[in-house]
């Protein structure tokens, strides 16, 4: 872990909602090129602890960073000057992000799916892709106004949303993707198919991935690291190995899930 | 995936309709005389071509952001103040301000006519019309910092304020050297003066310009609704949680909606004025924008060829097919005093209600005009109706 360059580091991350303590003082590390999962019973804060990360949610307490700078509200060095532009997405990557909303982190390099999934719906399969492009954009207003050109219908089926919300993600140009139960509803034959491609992922883009997943097979097989939740707190961190033999994690998590 | 031959050919076809369209307001133009019955259609054609424009560009707004305005009638009013304003010409000035010394004493048309001749006439007015909208624009830009940043709801409270604020101060006496306070702006460029000499044959454009104006306007919407900032919208209008993680800055994005859709607002508050050849604030009460979200809402919410296709038939009904009935005669019956003034209002609004009825989603749904017809041939369906 430690000859690895951290893409994402949490440090005792706390999420309060009233008296809800959904994450309660998380750690973990991400480097460079691994595949991290984090696991979990139902409600154990997992999907949350995505939100606190990409901005949804401000941490009520602890330190998110990212490519080794901290994710901070308020930063000692004053206001950002330049406005965000889609363009200008590298040079944020060396300045301190002010106010960390989802499309400034989106900007430096994080991108990810949603658990219930969240497509523009009346938006053709191309063109949910494309609208992930749009950051990216250099051409100001005006001029991208007078070169529309809309994409053909496509026909948008079930089936192909979880692998449609990956590639949007991916459109961003991501150092970081974020994977919340990319495997929901799927069968073992599709469960294999996309294990395989998530694992072309990161070799074909040196692809950095924290995944959330139900699906055990999928999770021990590609794997580098994993992390287990209960009630937000974290229980258990190793190798796919150390996981399934950890005494902790089958009793609050493994041993239950008999269908997975 | 993008067949590009095929999109360049519905392109050039969409243009030569455009273009035909364009040439038939033109000859109508010369071969209707104000005399004749059929007089009203180029009323209609005027007026629908400013309510047209105002129900696309609140459908950017309402319809592809998803944000909700109803202040649209104060952009309006702040384009045909800023368009009239510039383009009253400086003898009829002192008749205009009768009561105040006029504070703006420069008029577009007249400046750079004198420079440049006809062309520069023509210069003028199309400056004075896109200074009423960067006017607008900047009203919406200031509205926008504070409000655009609250949920969706307070947008529409905010604006409708605007609206009714804006409204009085424009009549205040304070501002009568700019407004002429609750009086009247006359005299300045109008359609029915917008002519063309070509040597000996004067050519009418009192109908051609306010068409022209509105449909390369209204144009511009359908490429920025399909370019990626409007598909961007779109994206911000169904999901926003998920377009703001695929890196989308909602506040500019909203703001970039919120100033073009009152941008072209006061495009259309400049054409009124050019068409009705007065501009007066009390004309531009809420219930102006409450008829132009009916519009939107009868051609369909989402549809830019409803929107337009609703502005036109409600002008139609009102102005013209429905006349009749104020006056007691309506295909060719003679009704009794009772059914006559304000008889039409009456009718008015039952249509409208059958027609919210029976088109649930407006006559387009969420469609425009070419793939309805497609589908219309291919599944003999008509409307967007569940
Ligand atoms: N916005 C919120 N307000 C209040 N409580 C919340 C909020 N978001 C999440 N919670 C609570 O936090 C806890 C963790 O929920 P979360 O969705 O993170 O679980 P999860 O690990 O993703 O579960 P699953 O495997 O079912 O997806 C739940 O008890 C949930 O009710
Ligand atoms: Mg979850």
């Amino acid at each position: 872990m430690s000859e690895r360059q951290s893409v994402l580091r949490l440090d005792h991350v706390t999420m309060q909602f009233g008296g809800v303590v959904a994450v309660d003082d998380l750690s973990m590390e991400v480097g460079e090129g691994e595949i991290v999962a984090l696991i979990g019973p139902n409600g154990a804060g997992k999907t949350t602890a995505f939100n606190a990360i990409t901005g949804v949610y401000e941490p009520t307490n602890g330190q998110v960073s990212f490519l080794g700078a901290p994710v901070v509200r308020n930063h000692p060095q004053g206001k950002m000057k330049k406005q965000y532009k889609g363009s200008d997405a590298a040079l944020y990557a060396n300045e301190p992000v002010l106010r960390p909303t989802p499309d400034k982190l989106t900007a430096l390099g994080m991108a990810r799916t949603f658990q219930n999934i969240r497509l523009w719906k009346t938006q053709t399969v191309f063109d949910n892709v494309l609208i992930a492009k749009h950051m990216l954009k250099t051409s100001s207003f005006l001029s991208a106004t007078l070169h529309a050109n809309r994409a053909e219908e496509a026909d948008q089926r079930a089936e192909v949303a979880a692998l449609l919300e990956i590639a949007r993600a991916l459109a961003t140009k991501p150092k970081l993707l974020m994977l919340d139960e990319p495997a929901a509803g799927m069968n073992p034959q599709e469960t294999a198919e996309l294990t395989a491609f998530i694992g072309r992922i990161r070799t074909e883009f040196g692809m950095t991935i924290l995944l959330i997943e139900h699906h055990m097979d999928l999770v021990m097989d590609i794997s580098d690291r994993i992390y287990v939740i209960d009630f937000g707190k974290l229980i258990a961190h190793g190798t796919p190995e150390v996981i399934q033999n950890d005494p902790r994690v089958i009793d609050a998590y493994l041993g239950v899930e008999e269908d997975a | 995936m993008i067949d590009r031959k095929a999109q360049t050919r519905k392109n050039l076809i969409s243009l030569a309709a455009v273009l035909v369209f364009l040439a038939l307001v033109l000859v109508l133009d010369q071969t209707i005389k104000p005399t004749s019955k059929a007089y009203m259609l180029l009323t209609v054609l005027q007026k629908g071509s400013v309510y047209a424009l105002a129900a696309v560009s609140m459908n950017l707004l309402n319809g592809f952001t998803g944000l909700f305005s109803l202040g649209h009638a104060g952009f309006m009013l702040i384009g045909a103040y800023t368009y009239a304003i510039f383009t009253i010409p400086s003898d009829a000035r002192d008749t205009v301000y009768q009561y105040f010394d006029a504070a703006v004493r420069v008029s577009f048309p007249e400046t750079l006519g004198g420079a440049l001749g006809g062309f520069g006439t023509a210069l003028g007015v199309l400056l004075a019309v896109l200074l009423a909208g960067a006017v607008a624009a900047l009203f919406a830009y200031l509205i926008g910092l504070p409000v655009l940043r609250l949920k969706s709801d307070y947008l529409a409270i905010a604006t409708l304020g605007f609206a009714e604020i804006i409204r009085a101060i424009f009549q205040w006496k304070k501002l009568g050297p700019i407004t002429n306070g609750s009086n009247l702006l006359k005299n300045f460029a109008r359609c029915s003066t917008f002519k063309l000499k070509l040597g000996e044959t004067t050519v009418s454009l009192s109908t051609f310009v306010p068409v022209l104006i509105a449909t390369l306007c209204i144009a511009l919407i359908v490429l920025l609704v399909n370019s990626t900032y409007g598909r961007a919208f779109q994206a911000i209008r169904d999901d926003e949680v998920a377009a703001e993680a695929m890196g989308i800055n909602l506040a500019r994005h909203k703001m970039l909606s919120f100033c073009t859709s009152c941008f072209f607002a006061g495009v259309s508050g400049a054409t009124m004025a050019m068409v009705l050849s007065i501009a007066q604030a009390n004309n531009f009460k809420s219930a102006m924008t409450y008829e132009i979200l009916l519009m939107v809402v009868l051609g369909g919410i989402g549809s830019i060829s409803g929107s337009v296709i609703g502005a036109l038939l409600f002008i139609s009904a009102s102005e013209w097919w429905l006349r009749g009935l104020d006056s007691g005669t309506f295909l060719g019956i003679t009704a009794p005093t009772v059914f006559r003034n304000g008889f039409r209002l009456v009718v008015f609004s039952v249509i409208i209600m059958v027609v919210v009825l029976f088109f649930r989603k407006g006559i387009m749904g969420d469609r425009e005009l070419p793939e309805a017809l497609r589908k219309k041939t291919k599944r003999g369906e008509v409307s967007g109706n569940e």
